[in-house]
């Protein structure tokens, strides 16, 4: 298990010359094991810098960095860098060997595993992103965008680093292939207990896995906190060019209506327990997705809105309400 | 030009020349708007290696030794001697390119290129293309720079090593960094050409310019130059011999 902890780092590219530029500063910020981090901020504002710093690539220019306690520099770096693991943005653009399965195991290369043993790794990474064994003898040049990331992020979780970075592994997927490959890395979490640092610009996806979330404005830590505490502060998000998760923008919205409602919903599922609990607190019954309202209109066919309304609002007692949320 | 400048810094041997090649690119350099230590800053990485250059050397080249005693006993005076002027030939040779890029675009140059050229156009050597060629290939260096250092960024986080083992070990090792830049590359160009074609671009033929680059009395003026320097260089090196 590997703890980070980043003391008031600050990183200037090219220090010295009239492009200096300050791309992160004064970070404070413990990773600790097992933790679910997520970096959130526009375009630019440092989190590809701060990721970097992570597993030594890039040093800082003040403050330090320490992990488990001692700053890491010279020998140690390779050992390092195979415990935590890195996947750059855009993986897709590093591979190189004739085949998926001699790519992936090339983090391997030097480590002294026996060939049946790095098969075996190499097997378990390559399944544990969603891929069969049918692409362990294909071409990385000749698979599409998303496979070859799949296959690029198998690269790096083949070493079995204790803390997986990942900068932006969903840009440019479509939204069930998001969606599949989020499911794998929380499914290895839970697994091998890893410790997961995400940057994105997908709020939806930050706000269901991440415990902790950091929000970088220019290079400084703008809000640091729960997902929940995070993206309530709806005001300071705005400042930072961020938007708060549409589920979170819809509840605050129902707020006006019902003031009861908690504003620190991030989720669906929250959103839904949240719905529930303010029905019953209102004496109503709550329906789930497979009982449709009276109109049964398109909206309540496709995506099964729980009806509202007062239950003396069913004139023909049948026990299904006139109009639902949406109707 | 800067081909003709670049010969003669390698041809200057006496340190007169010397100077008067340093003066030369003083008063360029203050003509083209770009004073002389400008110049020099914009080198200053270099001068690691300058200074490098002269330990090497002042130690490695045989002839009389400074003096009897201690280190100054491998330090010769031909040694000193040959590496500085090693020394001005490479500062001389950075600020001679530094002035040709920050003065005048690649666009410029290109043309320049293919104007110079036009004669081989009788050989059926597509004049206009390889300029284009050049111009293109100059202006990706930076981008294929940063691409590799990013490449090698990712392949050092997935644990590659570059610094160890025999040369035939390294050299593989450069393995994992040179395929996804060529691939990249080669994307790059097809998206390139695709871009061009999308222009409607199709090579030389009927081709008129937006600008056209004219033999201005500046010119006159630098060719001048350039030829009495020249000239003079060519006496006071081979004519005292
Ligand atoms: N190699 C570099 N040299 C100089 N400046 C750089 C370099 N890399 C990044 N920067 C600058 O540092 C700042 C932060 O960049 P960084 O890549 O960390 O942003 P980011 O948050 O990852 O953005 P994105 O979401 O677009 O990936 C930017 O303003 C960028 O211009
Ligand atoms: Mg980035």
């Amino acid at each position: 298990m590997l703890s980070i902890r980043l003391e008031n780092l600050s990183h200037t590219y090219q220090r010295g010359t009239p492009v200096e530029k300050t791309a992160l500063h004064n970070i404070t910020l413990l990773i600790e094991p097992g933790m679910f981090l997520g970096i959130a901020g526009r375009s630019g504002s440092g989190k590809t810098t701060l990721l970097q710093h992570l597993n030594g690539l890039l040093k800082p220019t003040s403050g330090c960095i320490t992990f488990n306690g001692s700053p890491m520099d010279g020998h140690g770096m390779r050992d390092l860098r195979r415990r935590v693991g890195l996947v750059f943005q855009h993986p897709e653009n590093q591979l190189f060997e004739e085949t998926v399965c001699r790519d992936i195991a090339f983090g391997l290369s030097g480590t002294g595993l026996s060939p049946a043993e790095i098969d075996i790794r190499v097997r378990g990474a390559l399944e544990a992103v969603g891929l069969g064994e049918t692409f362990l003898n294909r071409s990385p040049f000749e698979l599409s965008g998303g496979e070859k990331r799949r296959v690029a992020i198998a690269g790096v979780i083949v070493t079995d680093p204790s803390v997986l970075v990942l900068d932006e592994p969903t840009a440019g997927l479509d939204p069930r292939g998001r969606r599949e490959l989020l499911d794998h890395i929380v499914a290895l979490r839970r697994e091998r207990g890893m410790t997961v640092v995400l940057a994105t610009h997908d709020m939806e996806q930050m706000a269901r896995h991440a415990e902790q979330v950091m929000v970088l404005e220019n290079g400084s830590s703008a809000l640091f906190g729960t997902a929940r505490d995070v993206f309530r502060d709806v005001g300071t998000l705005e400042r930072v060019g961020l938007e708060a998760p549409r589920i979170t923008i819809l509840m605050s919205k129902l707020k006006k209506v019902f003031p009861e409602i908690d504003d620190g919903i991030v989720t669906v599922d929250a959103a839904v327990e949240e719905l529930k609990r303010l029905h019953r607190r209102q004496g109503l019954r709550w329906r789930d997705h497979d009982e449709r309202c009276a109109r049964g209109s398109v909206c309540c066919r496709e995506f099964g809105s729980p009806p509202v309304g007062p239950q003396d609002e069913d004139p023909d007692g049948d026990g299904i309400y006139d109009a639902c949320i949406s109707c | 030009m800067a081909t003709v400048f670049m010969t003669l810094v390698f041809l200057a041997d006496s340190y007169l020349s010397f100077l008067l090649l340093l003066f030369f690119t003083f008063v360029v350099a203050g003509r083209a708007g770009r004073p002389f230590g400008h110049s020099l800053r914009g080198i200053r990485p270099i001068l690691f290696i300058a200074l490098f250059t002269l330990a090497v050397n002042s130690f490695a080249v045989k002839g009389t030794p400074l003096s009897e005693y201690g280190i100054l006993c491998h330090i010769t005076r031909e040694g000193i001697e040959q590496s500085v002027r090693m020394v001005i030939r490479l500062l001389l040779l950075l600020t001679g390119a530094s002035i040709l890029t920050s003065t005048t675009t690649p666009l410029a140059l290109m043309d320049g290129l293919a104007a110079l050229m036009r004669p081989l156009r009788r050989l059926r050597v597509p004049v206009h293309e390889l300029a284009m060629m050049m111009a293109i290939g100059l202006r990706f260096i930076p981008v294929l720079l940063e691409e590799g250092g990013r490449i090698f960024k990712a392949q050092v986080s997935r644990g590659a090593g570059f610094t160890s083992g025999n040369p035939l070990q390294r050299a593989r090792s450069c393995i994992p960094v040179l395929v996804p830049l060529f691939a990249g590359a080669f994307r790059r160009a097809d998206d390139l050409s695709t871009a061009m074609e999308a222009r409607c671009f199709r090579g030389s033929a009927g081709r008129t310019r937006m600008k056209t680059l004219e033999f201005s009395r500046a010119d006159v003026i630098c060719v001048t130059a350039m030829l009495a320097l020249s000239a003079v260089l060519f006496c006071m090196e081979f004519v005292k011999m």
